[in-house]
């Protein structure tokens, strides 16, 4: 459960002990209207396609997901046991809601889905990831998107 | 993730998250955040329901039309598997007798029996669904069994990943073995399960799950730093520290 009160006591000890990394202001950039807004994922799962190179402890790289990319060719190699993946086993969107993305553009209800997604390895310092994501925000604009959506593990 | 957001959005971008740790997201306050009371792990809650996972899209989307932020709204629905759940039972018997387990040779002859039960609903499952997780190790399903049991004899397999540290090898073979296990026992009829249920049996119930245990006994102390990381910390859930009696 993600309600702290129902997890194991070690696990909501070690989570409620993790730093957080601290900014002294939160930006807002204001996104398009619904039918204009071309969406990006970007997951913290050590999502990759099956060719890629698996992720290790520390990894602060990320690895890129074409939006063609199959059911079967996405597999994980976060190297942490300590959330489920049996929700990912039985279907993918539990994780990384590409289905349900492109099920919206059909509808109208958001303007489009990026040519590529992108995935981190969550078990890494905030901080690691920084110069990455300000990467990954060129190489995401010159795809056209205008709005991420990130969704953690 | 809520620091990613802060980098991606400094960066032009609008950014809406799922948050899954709702301390966390207070903390670091990223532009705009919906916090689910699912499990870590499944960020759009339930597995195989489209329309539930598209109400918790939709209302992290949704957050984007806010004026003002930083903005963290509270998803209203648990997921259907967080609900009373009945009695949990893999149709398949795996049941092996307790006496069996306890030498090292009968205990690995037992996994690789179990392996072998459940191939032809692992096989099954990945015609009906299209896709498999299991392969990350590079290892082939055949060869799974005796790369992992040699982690509890005195003589450690050779590493099939040369570019990886053997310690990186095992962790990621003992993923595809969960996964295994996982698509294999969620193909048989009334067997989804939640993940405490899947997971109570696979680390209570199955030879797989107490050889883990006893492959982290065996190198919790080990001289090879890696292997030594690996054992503790990376096989057996932090939640789950003992066998169950």
């Amino acid at each position: 459960m993600a309600r702290m009160e129902h997890m194991h006591e070690g696990t909501r000890t070690h989570l409620e002990n993790l730093p957080c990394p601290a900014f002294e202001t939160t930006p807002s950039v204001q996104a398009p209207p619904a039918g204009q807004r071309r969406v990006a994922i970007v997951s913290t799962a050590g999502l990759h396609q099956r060719s890629d190179r698996p992720f290790g402890v520390g990894s602060d790289d990320y690895r890129v997901i074409p939006g063609d990319v199959t059911a079967n060719d996405l597999v994980m190699s976060h190297v942490s046991t300590n959330f489920d993946r049996t929700g990912f086993q039985q279907d993918l969107n539990v994780l990384f809601p590409l289905d349900r993305l492109r099920d919206m553009a059909r509808r109208g209800e958001i303007g489009g889905v990026a040519s590529y997604h992108y995935s981190f390895m969550g078990a890494t310092e905030p901080e690691k990831m920084e110069t990455a994501a300000r990467a990954l925000a060129k190489l995401m604009k010159d795809d056209g998107v205008n709005v991420v959506l990130l969704v953690p593990v | 993730m809520g620091g990613l957001a802060h980098y991606l959005e400094r960066e032009g971008l609008a950014t809406t998250q799922i948050s899954l740790i709702r301390i966390h997201t207070e903390k670091i306050k990223p532009p705009r955040a919906l916090w689910v009371s699912f499990d870590m792990g499944r960020p759009l809650g339930e597995p195989n329901d489209a329309a539930f996972q598209t109400r918790v899209l939709s209302a992290a989307l949704g957050l984007l039309d806010e004026k003002e932020g930083p903005v963290l709204k509270d998803f209203p629905e648990d997921a259907a598997y967080m609900g009373e759940s009945g009695p949990w039972a893999c149709p398949v018997n795996l049941a092996v007798p307790q006496e069996d387990l306890g030498e090292e040779g009968k205990l690995i002859a037992a996994f690789k029996s179990e392996m072998n039960q459940l191939r032809n609903w692992y096989d099954l499952a990945v015609e009906r669904r299209g896709r498999t997780t299991v392969g990350t190790s590079g290892i082939g399903l055949d060869e799974l069994p005796d790369f992992i049991g040699a982690f509890l004899t005195d003589a450690l397999p050779p590493n099939p990943n040369p570019a990886f540290h053997l310690g990186h090898s095992l962790n990621l073979a003992t993923d595809d073995l969960k996964a295994f296990y996982t698509e294999a026992v969620t193909a048989q009829p009334g067997c989804a399960g939640t993940p405490d249920q899947l997971g109570d049996w696979f680390y209570g119930q199955t030879a797989a799950g107490k050889l883990l245990y006893a492959i982290r006994d065996k190198h919790a102390r080990s001289d090879d730093r890696f292997l030594r990381l690996v054992a503790r910390a990376l096989l057996i859930p932090s939640a789950r520290p003992q066998p169950p009696a």
